[in-house]
Protein backbone atom coordinates (compact mmCIF):
# COMPACT_ATOMS: atom_id res chain seq x y z
CA UNK A 1 0.00 0.00 0.00
CA UNK A 2 2.01 3.37 -1.21
CA UNK A 3 0.25 5.61 1.16
CA UNK A 4 1.22 3.43 4.12
CA UNK A 5 4.90 3.15 2.82
CA UNK A 6 5.02 7.57 3.17
CA UNK A 7 3.30 7.21 6.54
CA UNK A 8 6.32 4.95 7.71
CA UNK A 9 8.76 7.69 6.46
CA UNK A 10 7.54 10.38 7.94
CA UNK A 11 7.13 8.87 11.04
CA UNK A 12 10.78 7.70 10.92
CA UNK A 13 12.18 10.86 9.91
CA UNK A 14 10.50 12.34 12.50
CA UNK A 15 11.89 9.89 15.20
CA UNK A 16 15.07 10.86 14.05
CA UNK A 17 14.65 14.63 13.93
CA UNK A 18 13.39 13.82 17.79
CA UNK A 19 16.81 11.95 18.81
CA UNK A 20 19.19 14.77 17.61
CA UNK A 21 17.00 17.54 19.78
CA UNK A 22 17.89 20.33 17.73
CA UNK A 23 19.97 22.95 20.01
CA UNK A 24 17.94 26.21 17.94
CA UNK A 25 14.18 26.24 18.27
CA UNK A 26 12.00 26.63 14.87
CA UNK A 27 11.09 30.42 14.31
CA UNK A 28 8.05 31.88 14.09
CA UNK A 29 6.50 33.24 11.11
CA UNK A 30 6.89 36.67 9.77
CA UNK A 31 4.89 38.70 12.05
CA UNK A 32 4.14 35.89 15.09
CA UNK A 33 6.90 37.33 17.14
CA UNK A 34 5.11 40.09 17.42
CA UNK A 35 1.94 39.32 19.04
CA UNK A 36 2.85 38.33 22.40
CA UNK A 37 3.63 42.09 23.16
CA UNK A 38 0.06 41.27 24.50
CA UNK A 39 -1.15 38.24 24.12
CA UNK A 40 0.81 37.11 26.91
CA UNK A 41 2.57 33.76 26.06
CA UNK A 42 2.45 32.23 29.63
CA UNK A 43 -0.82 31.98 31.39
CA UNK A 44 -1.30 33.63 34.38
CA UNK A 45 -0.93 36.61 33.38
CA UNK A 46 -3.38 39.57 34.31
CA UNK A 47 -4.60 40.60 31.11
CA UNK A 48 -8.14 40.57 29.36
CA UNK A 49 -6.31 39.58 26.33
CA UNK A 50 -6.63 35.94 25.16
CA UNK A 51 -3.78 33.59 25.17
CA UNK A 52 -2.95 32.36 21.69
CA UNK A 53 -0.28 28.85 21.93
CA UNK A 54 -2.63 26.38 21.84
CA UNK A 55 -5.69 27.83 19.94
CA UNK A 56 -7.71 26.29 17.11
CA UNK A 57 -5.64 27.67 13.66
CA UNK A 58 -9.14 27.67 11.89
CA UNK A 59 -10.58 29.68 14.37
CA UNK A 60 -7.83 32.38 14.66
CA UNK A 61 -7.55 32.44 10.79
CA UNK A 62 -11.32 33.47 10.93
CA UNK A 63 -11.27 35.71 13.61
CA UNK A 64 -8.33 37.55 11.65
CA UNK A 65 -10.20 37.69 8.53
CA UNK A 66 -13.11 39.10 9.90
CA UNK A 67 -10.99 41.81 12.37
CA UNK A 68 -9.86 42.74 8.73
CA UNK A 69 -12.77 42.91 6.62
CA UNK A 70 -14.20 44.91 9.93
CA UNK A 71 -17.17 42.40 10.40
CA UNK A 72 -15.64 41.46 13.82
CA UNK A 73 -15.87 44.88 16.25
CA UNK A 74 -12.53 45.67 17.78
CA UNK A 75 -10.25 48.39 19.80
CA UNK A 76 -6.95 48.02 17.57
CA UNK A 77 -7.01 44.03 16.28
CA UNK A 78 -8.91 45.32 12.67
CA UNK A 79 -6.15 47.78 12.57
CA UNK A 80 -3.69 45.48 13.10
CA UNK A 81 -5.43 42.39 11.00
CA UNK A 82 -5.55 45.02 7.95
CA UNK A 83 -1.40 44.35 7.47
CA UNK A 84 -1.31 41.09 7.26
CA UNK A 85 -2.68 38.87 3.97
CA UNK A 86 -4.63 35.36 4.42
CA UNK A 87 -1.48 33.57 3.78
CA UNK A 88 0.88 35.33 6.54
CA UNK A 89 -2.29 34.96 8.95
CA UNK A 90 -2.31 30.90 7.89
CA UNK A 91 1.11 31.06 8.82
CA UNK A 92 0.95 33.09 12.30
CA UNK A 93 -1.97 30.90 13.46
CA UNK A 94 -0.93 27.65 12.41
CA UNK A 95 2.22 28.29 14.28
CA UNK A 96 0.33 29.24 17.67
CA UNK A 97 -1.63 26.23 17.54
CA UNK A 98 1.55 23.99 17.81
CA UNK A 99 2.69 26.13 20.52
CA UNK A 100 2.43 24.91 24.31
CA UNK B 1 28.44 38.24 2.51
CA UNK B 2 28.26 36.69 5.89
CA UNK B 3 30.83 35.89 7.65
CA UNK B 4 32.02 32.15 8.44
CA UNK B 5 29.57 30.27 10.31
CA UNK B 6 30.75 29.74 13.86
CA UNK B 7 28.93 26.67 14.79
CA UNK B 8 30.25 24.83 12.25
CA UNK B 9 33.45 25.11 13.72
CA UNK B 10 32.48 23.89 16.68
CA UNK B 11 32.84 27.03 18.68
CA UNK B 12 30.02 28.19 20.98
CA UNK B 13 29.43 31.58 19.53
CA UNK B 14 29.67 34.72 21.88
CA UNK B 15 27.01 37.26 22.17
CA UNK B 16 27.21 40.21 24.12
CA UNK B 17 24.53 42.24 24.59
CA UNK B 18 24.62 45.62 26.52
CA UNK B 19 21.44 47.44 27.70
CA UNK B 20 18.80 45.48 30.37
CA UNK B 21 15.57 47.00 29.36
CA UNK B 22 12.92 46.50 26.74
CA UNK B 23 15.51 45.96 23.94
CA UNK B 24 18.38 44.50 25.62
CA UNK B 25 16.59 41.89 28.01
CA UNK B 26 14.67 41.02 25.36
CA UNK B 27 17.27 40.18 23.41
CA UNK B 28 19.25 38.43 25.43
CA UNK B 29 16.34 35.89 26.84
CA UNK B 30 15.50 34.97 22.83
CA UNK B 31 18.94 34.45 21.76
CA UNK B 32 19.78 32.12 24.59
CA UNK B 33 15.63 30.49 23.77
CA UNK B 34 16.68 30.69 20.34
CA UNK B 35 19.60 28.61 20.30
CA UNK B 36 20.67 27.00 23.87
CA UNK B 37 24.66 27.12 22.26
CA UNK B 38 24.98 30.94 21.99
CA UNK B 39 27.02 32.10 25.05
CA UNK B 40 24.67 35.17 25.98
CA UNK B 41 26.14 37.93 27.89
CA UNK B 42 24.24 40.57 29.30
CA UNK B 43 25.55 43.92 30.68
CA UNK B 44 23.43 45.96 32.56
CA UNK B 45 24.48 47.89 35.37
CA UNK B 46 21.36 48.07 37.57
CA UNK B 47 20.15 44.96 39.30
CA UNK B 48 16.90 45.87 39.08
CA UNK B 49 15.60 47.59 36.03
CA UNK B 50 12.73 50.38 36.49
CA UNK B 51 9.95 50.21 33.77
CA UNK B 52 9.49 53.44 32.37
CA UNK B 53 5.97 52.87 30.46
CA UNK B 54 3.15 53.66 33.25
CA UNK B 55 6.26 56.04 34.86
CA UNK B 56 3.53 58.98 34.45
CA UNK B 57 0.77 57.22 36.35
CA UNK B 58 3.52 57.01 39.13
CA UNK B 59 4.33 60.88 39.02
CA UNK B 60 0.54 61.55 39.26
CA UNK B 61 0.20 59.52 42.59
CA UNK B 62 -2.25 56.74 40.77
CA UNK B 63 0.76 53.94 40.65
CA UNK B 64 3.07 52.18 43.11
CA UNK B 65 6.71 52.93 42.16
CA UNK B 66 7.29 49.17 43.09
CA UNK B 67 5.06 47.46 40.18
CA UNK B 68 7.69 49.23 38.35
CA UNK B 69 10.49 47.20 39.09
CA UNK B 70 12.18 43.98 38.11
CA UNK B 71 14.80 42.13 38.81
CA UNK B 72 16.96 39.65 35.71
CA UNK B 73 16.97 36.75 37.74
CA UNK B 74 14.54 34.15 35.19
CA UNK B 75 16.55 35.85 32.23
CA UNK B 76 19.68 34.09 34.25
CA UNK B 77 17.71 31.46 34.98
CA UNK B 78 17.46 30.68 31.30
CA UNK B 79 21.22 30.64 30.59
CA UNK B 80 21.97 34.05 30.29
CA UNK B 81 25.41 35.49 31.85
CA UNK B 82 24.08 38.91 33.57
CA UNK B 83 26.32 40.86 34.27
CA UNK B 84 26.14 43.84 36.70
CA UNK B 85 28.16 46.07 35.51
CA UNK B 86 28.18 49.31 33.10
CA UNK B 87 30.02 48.97 29.82
CA UNK B 88 33.11 51.13 29.60
CA UNK B 89 34.40 50.65 25.75
CA UNK B 90 34.06 48.82 22.61
CA UNK B 91 36.87 47.59 20.69
CA UNK B 92 34.78 46.98 17.17
CA UNK B 93 38.02 45.66 15.55
CA UNK B 94 39.24 43.01 18.17
CA UNK B 95 35.53 42.87 19.12
CA UNK B 96 35.60 43.29 22.68
CA UNK B 97 33.90 45.01 25.26
CA UNK B 98 35.51 46.47 28.37
CA UNK B 99 33.52 46.45 31.51
CA UNK B 100 33.87 49.46 34.07
CA UNK B 101 35.56 47.15 36.73
CA UNK B 102 38.09 46.42 34.26
CA UNK B 103 36.51 42.84 32.58
CA UNK B 104 37.08 42.41 29.02
CA UNK B 105 34.49 40.31 26.95
CA UNK B 106 35.04 38.83 24.01
CA UNK B 107 31.97 38.69 21.26
CA UNK B 108 31.62 36.99 18.04
CA UNK B 109 28.57 39.49 18.22
CA UNK B 110 27.43 42.64 20.01
CA UNK B 111 24.13 43.80 20.36
CA UNK B 112 23.92 47.58 21.82
CA UNK B 113 20.53 48.62 23.54
CA UNK B 114 21.42 51.82 26.03
CA UNK B 115 18.28 53.52 25.45
CA UNK B 116 18.52 56.96 24.97
CA UNK B 117 20.21 59.77 27.02
CA UNK B 118 19.44 63.17 28.03
CA UNK B 119 21.25 65.66 25.19
CA UNK B 120 22.86 68.43 28.47
CA UNK B 121 24.13 70.34 25.92
CA UNK B 122 21.15 71.54 23.88
CA UNK B 123 18.86 73.65 25.93
CA UNK B 124 20.55 76.67 27.29
CA UNK B 125 20.99 76.44 30.73
CA UNK B 126 19.76 72.52 31.26
CA UNK B 127 22.55 70.64 32.14
CA UNK B 128 23.16 67.40 34.96
CA UNK B 129 22.86 69.63 37.69
CA UNK B 130 19.61 71.24 36.32
CA UNK B 131 17.52 68.30 36.13
CA UNK B 132 17.99 67.79 39.91
CA UNK B 133 15.97 71.02 40.00
CA UNK B 134 14.24 70.50 37.00
CA UNK B 135 13.38 66.77 36.69
CA UNK B 136 13.06 65.37 32.84
CA UNK B 137 11.98 61.93 34.49
CA UNK B 138 12.81 60.49 31.04
CA UNK B 139 14.34 57.62 32.21
CA UNK B 140 12.43 55.85 35.09
CA UNK B 141 13.92 55.89 38.75
CA UNK B 142 14.77 58.65 40.59
CA UNK B 143 13.76 61.51 38.24
CA UNK B 144 10.37 59.81 38.46
CA UNK B 145 9.92 59.73 42.38
CA UNK B 146 11.73 63.47 41.83
CA UNK B 147 9.00 64.57 39.83
CA UNK B 148 6.38 62.93 41.61
CA UNK B 149 7.52 64.52 44.84
CA UNK B 150 7.83 67.78 43.54
CA UNK B 151 4.19 68.02 42.08
CA UNK B 152 2.95 66.82 45.94
CA UNK B 153 4.83 69.48 47.38
CA UNK B 154 3.25 72.56 45.79
CA UNK B 155 0.99 74.56 47.03
CA UNK B 156 -2.45 74.59 45.16
CA UNK B 157 -2.42 77.76 43.31
CA UNK B 158 1.14 76.39 41.48
CA UNK B 159 1.82 76.53 38.28
CA UNK B 160 3.57 73.25 36.33
CA UNK B 161 5.98 74.58 33.23
CA UNK B 162 6.96 70.81 30.88
CA UNK B 163 9.34 71.53 28.14
CA UNK B 164 8.68 69.00 25.16
CA UNK B 165 11.48 68.54 22.76
CA UNK B 166 11.63 68.42 18.42
CA UNK B 167 11.00 64.83 17.25
CA UNK B 168 13.04 62.03 17.10
CA UNK B 169 12.81 61.23 20.92
CA UNK B 170 12.01 58.56 23.39
CA UNK B 171 8.34 57.84 23.13
CA UNK B 172 6.73 61.05 22.30
CA UNK B 173 3.03 60.11 22.98
CA UNK B 174 4.06 59.85 26.52
CA UNK B 175 4.81 63.39 26.82
CA UNK B 176 0.99 63.89 25.86
CA UNK B 177 0.09 61.39 28.43
CA UNK B 178 2.38 62.92 30.86
CA UNK B 179 0.92 66.29 30.82
CA UNK B 180 -3.09 64.74 30.97
CA UNK B 181 -1.84 62.91 33.99
CA UNK B 182 -0.74 66.29 35.48
CA UNK B 183 -3.65 68.09 34.61
CA UNK B 184 -5.19 64.98 36.09
CA UNK B 185 -3.43 65.22 39.38
CA UNK B 186 -3.74 69.34 39.72
CA UNK B 187 -7.42 68.82 38.77
CA UNK B 188 -8.05 66.10 41.82
CA UNK B 189 -5.83 67.29 44.26
CA UNK B 190 -4.88 70.97 43.89
CA UNK B 191 -7.42 72.72 41.20
CA UNK B 192 -6.61 76.10 41.77
CA UNK B 193 -3.01 75.17 39.97
CA UNK B 194 -2.22 75.22 35.98
CA UNK B 195 -0.41 72.90 33.87
CA UNK B 196 1.82 74.87 30.43
CA UNK B 197 2.99 72.44 27.81
CA UNK B 198 5.89 74.33 25.83
CA UNK B 199 6.65 72.21 22.72
CA UNK B 200 8.71 72.39 20.12
CA UNK B 201 6.46 70.66 17.47
CA UNK B 202 3.36 72.25 16.00
CA UNK B 203 1.40 68.31 15.34
CA UNK B 204 1.83 65.37 17.26
CA UNK B 205 0.67 61.55 17.06
CA UNK B 206 -3.08 60.67 18.19
CA UNK B 207 -3.12 64.68 18.40
CA UNK B 208 -7.18 64.45 17.82
CA UNK B 209 -7.59 61.99 20.94
CA UNK B 210 -5.32 63.88 22.84
CA UNK B 211 -6.80 67.28 22.62
CA UNK B 212 -10.52 65.92 22.82
CA UNK B 213 -9.96 64.41 25.95
CA UNK B 214 -8.07 67.56 27.18
CA UNK B 215 -11.02 69.94 25.77
CA UNK B 216 -13.31 67.06 28.02
CA UNK B 217 -11.35 66.47 31.24
CA UNK B 218 -8.55 69.45 31.57
CA UNK B 219 -8.98 73.17 31.03
CA UNK B 220 -6.40 73.50 33.40
CA UNK B 221 -4.23 72.10 30.40
CA UNK B 222 -2.46 74.61 28.21
CA UNK B 223 -0.60 73.59 25.10
CA UNK B 224 1.63 76.10 23.40
CA UNK B 225 2.64 74.32 20.16
CA UNK B 226 5.81 76.45 18.09
CA UNK B 227 3.69 78.18 15.93
CA UNK B 228 2.01 80.09 18.96
CA UNK B 229 5.66 80.82 20.29
CA UNK B 230 5.56 77.47 22.50
CA UNK B 231 9.62 75.79 21.61
CA UNK B 232 11.67 75.88 24.93
CA UNK B 233 14.93 77.61 24.30
CA UNK B 234 15.80 77.31 27.55
CA UNK B 235 15.87 77.08 31.59
CA UNK B 236 17.20 79.63 34.47
CA UNK B 237 17.25 77.10 37.35
CA UNK B 238 17.76 79.57 39.78
CA UNK B 239 14.83 81.36 38.76
CA UNK B 240 12.96 78.69 38.20
CA UNK B 241 11.97 80.03 34.51
CA UNK B 242 11.17 78.33 31.51
CA UNK B 243 11.58 80.39 28.27
CA UNK B 244 10.34 79.99 25.00
CA UNK B 245 10.89 81.74 21.70
CA UNK B 246 8.02 84.33 22.79
CA UNK B 247 7.84 84.08 26.55
CA UNK B 248 9.40 83.48 30.08
CA UNK B 249 7.03 81.14 32.35
CA UNK B 250 7.81 81.21 36.05
CA UNK B 251 7.60 77.42 37.12
CA UNK B 252 6.87 75.99 40.61
CA UNK B 253 7.49 72.70 39.15
CA UNK B 254 9.43 72.04 35.76
CA UNK B 255 9.41 68.79 34.06
CA UNK B 256 11.54 69.36 31.19
CA UNK B 257 11.97 66.62 28.71
CA UNK B 258 15.31 67.64 26.59
CA UNK B 259 16.62 66.56 23.23
CA UNK B 260 17.91 63.07 23.05
CA UNK B 261 20.24 60.58 21.97
CA UNK B 262 21.56 57.52 22.03
CA UNK B 263 23.00 56.21 24.98
CA UNK B 264 26.77 57.06 25.57
CA UNK B 265 27.81 53.33 25.01
CA UNK B 266 26.44 53.92 21.14
CA UNK B 267 28.28 56.85 20.62
CA UNK B 268 31.95 54.84 21.84
CA UNK B 269 31.49 52.21 20.07
CA UNK B 270 30.94 54.32 16.79
CA UNK B 271 27.99 53.34 16.23
CA UNK B 272 26.02 56.93 15.86
CA UNK B 273 26.39 59.47 13.66
CA UNK B 274 26.11 62.99 13.67
CA UNK B 275 22.55 62.74 14.98
CA UNK B 276 23.60 61.70 17.83
CA UNK B 277 21.44 58.16 17.28
CA UNK B 278 22.52 55.24 15.70
CA UNK B 279 21.75 54.21 12.01
CA UNK B 280 20.74 50.09 11.45
CA UNK B 281 20.01 47.62 8.34
CA UNK B 282 16.54 46.35 8.68
CA UNK B 283 16.32 42.45 9.30
CA UNK B 284 19.49 42.33 11.19
CA UNK B 285 19.45 45.49 13.27
CA UNK B 286 23.10 45.38 12.65
CA UNK B 287 24.77 48.77 12.31
CA UNK B 288 25.22 50.97 8.99
CA UNK B 289 28.30 52.07 10.62
CA UNK B 290 30.22 49.21 12.31
CA UNK B 291 30.04 45.68 11.15
CA UNK B 292 29.42 42.64 13.76
CA UNK B 293 27.30 45.83 16.12
CA UNK B 294 23.84 45.20 16.12
CA UNK B 295 21.67 48.20 18.11
CA UNK B 296 17.96 47.90 19.35
CA UNK B 297 15.39 49.87 21.04
CA UNK B 298 15.73 53.88 21.17
CA UNK B 299 19.13 54.40 20.47
CA UNK B 300 18.37 52.95 16.82
CA UNK B 301 17.24 55.23 13.84
CA UNK B 302 15.42 52.48 11.72
CA UNK B 303 13.47 53.91 9.25
CA UNK B 304 9.67 54.24 10.59
CA UNK B 305 10.30 51.95 13.71
CA UNK B 306 8.96 53.96 16.75
CA UNK B 307 11.12 54.71 19.79
CA UNK B 308 8.66 52.60 22.02
CA UNK B 309 9.09 49.83 24.94
CA UNK B 310 6.43 47.54 22.47
CA UNK B 311 8.77 48.03 19.18
CA UNK B 312 11.29 47.51 21.05
CA UNK B 313 10.82 44.16 22.30
CA UNK B 314 9.32 43.57 18.58
CA UNK B 315 12.95 44.23 17.01
CA UNK B 316 14.85 42.41 19.76
CA UNK B 317 13.06 39.13 19.11
CA UNK B 318 13.54 39.71 15.61
CA UNK B 319 17.35 40.68 16.08
CA UNK B 320 17.37 37.52 18.14
CA UNK B 321 16.00 35.41 15.56
CA UNK B 322 18.53 37.12 12.50
CA UNK B 323 21.81 36.89 14.71
CA UNK B 324 21.41 33.10 15.58
CA UNK B 325 21.06 32.46 12.23
CA UNK B 326 23.85 35.21 10.82
CA UNK B 327 26.40 33.16 13.36
CA UNK B 328 24.99 29.52 11.74
CA UNK B 329 25.98 30.98 8.31
CA UNK B 330 22.50 31.38 7.45
CA UNK B 331 20.50 34.31 5.83
CA UNK B 332 17.96 35.81 8.16
CA UNK B 333 14.48 35.46 7.30
CA UNK B 334 12.50 38.27 6.27
CA UNK B 335 10.41 40.00 9.48
CA UNK B 336 7.71 41.94 9.83
CA UNK B 337 6.19 43.01 13.15
CA UNK B 338 3.57 44.85 15.21
CA UNK B 339 3.49 47.67 17.32
CA UNK B 340 0.84 49.11 19.73
CA UNK B 341 1.33 52.02 21.88
CA UNK B 342 -1.22 52.58 24.27
CA UNK B 343 -2.18 56.25 26.14
CA UNK B 344 -3.81 56.36 29.30
CA UNK B 345 -4.98 60.01 29.99
CA UNK B 346 -7.03 59.56 33.57
CA UNK B 347 -7.79 56.28 35.32
CA UNK B 348 -10.13 54.50 32.83
CA UNK B 349 -9.37 56.67 30.17
CA UNK B 350 -6.50 55.12 26.85
CA UNK B 351 -6.22 55.39 23.42
CA UNK B 352 -3.97 53.66 21.29
CA UNK B 353 -1.76 53.87 17.98
CA UNK B 354 -1.05 50.90 16.07
CA UNK B 355 1.08 49.67 13.32
CA UNK B 356 2.20 46.83 10.75
CA UNK B 357 5.87 46.96 9.84
CA UNK B 358 7.88 45.76 7.27
CA UNK B 359 11.10 46.06 5.30
CA UNK B 360 11.07 47.82 1.66
CA UNK B 361 14.01 48.53 -0.40
CA UNK B 362 16.31 48.68 2.77
CA UNK B 363 14.00 50.29 4.86
CA UNK B 364 11.69 49.97 7.57
CA UNK B 365 8.32 50.93 6.36
CA UNK B 366 4.55 50.55 7.58
CA UNK B 367 2.24 48.23 5.73
CA UNK B 368 0.29 51.33 4.02
CA UNK B 369 -3.76 50.58 4.96
CA UNK B 370 -3.21 48.97 8.40
CA UNK B 371 -2.38 50.53 11.34
CA UNK B 372 -3.48 53.97 12.73
CA UNK B 373 -5.30 55.61 15.74
CA UNK B 374 -8.28 54.73 17.71
CA UNK B 375 -11.50 56.30 16.12
CA UNK B 376 -12.67 60.08 17.44
CA UNK B 377 -16.14 59.30 18.44
CA UNK B 378 -16.93 56.34 20.38
CA UNK B 379 -18.76 55.67 23.64
CA UNK B 380 -16.53 55.84 26.96
CA UNK B 381 -16.96 52.51 27.22
CA UNK B 382 -14.33 51.84 24.45
CA UNK B 383 -11.90 54.41 26.30
CA UNK B 384 -11.94 52.39 29.19
CA UNK B 385 -11.38 48.83 27.20
CA UNK B 386 -8.50 50.55 25.51
CA UNK B 387 -7.36 51.36 29.24
CA UNK B 388 -7.65 47.91 30.65
CA UNK B 389 -5.95 46.94 27.22
CA UNK B 390 -3.18 48.98 28.42
CA UNK B 391 -2.70 47.37 31.62
CA UNK B 392 -2.78 44.08 29.97
CA UNK B 393 0.08 45.15 27.67
CA UNK B 394 2.51 46.22 30.78
CA UNK B 395 1.74 42.93 32.37
CA UNK B 396 2.12 40.70 29.47
CA UNK B 397 5.12 42.23 27.94
CA UNK B 398 7.16 42.49 31.16
CA UNK B 399 6.16 38.57 32.01
CA UNK B 400 7.79 37.64 28.83
CA UNK B 401 10.63 39.94 29.45
CA UNK B 402 11.31 39.22 33.29
CA UNK B 403 8.92 36.92 34.25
Amino acid sequence: MPGMKAHYAVVSGMLVCAGMTPAHAAEAPPGAASCSGCHAAKPNVDTLVPRLAGQDAGAMVTAMQAYRSGQRPATVMDRIAKGFSDDEIKAIAAWFSAQP
Amino acid sequence: MFPRPLVAQGAQPRIVVIGGGFAGATAARFLKRTDTRLDVTLVEPNPIFTACPFSNEVIAGLRDMRVQLFRYDHIAGDGVAVVHQAAAAVDSQARIVTLGNGTKLNYDRLVLAPGSDPRFDALAGYDEAASERMPHAWKAGAQTLLLRRQLAAMEDGGTVVMALPALPYRCPPASYERASLIAYYLKTKKPRSKLVVLDAKDTFSMQRLFENAWKELYPNLEWMPASSGGNPNGVDVAAMTVSSDFDTYKADVANVIPPQKAGRIAELAGTADRTGWCPVEPVTFESRLVPGIHVLGDAAIAGAVPKSAFASNAVAKICAAAVARLVRGETPATPKFVNTCYSVVAPDYGFSIAGVYQPVNGQWLEVEGAGGVSPVDVPRAFRSQEAKFANGWFNTITSEIFG
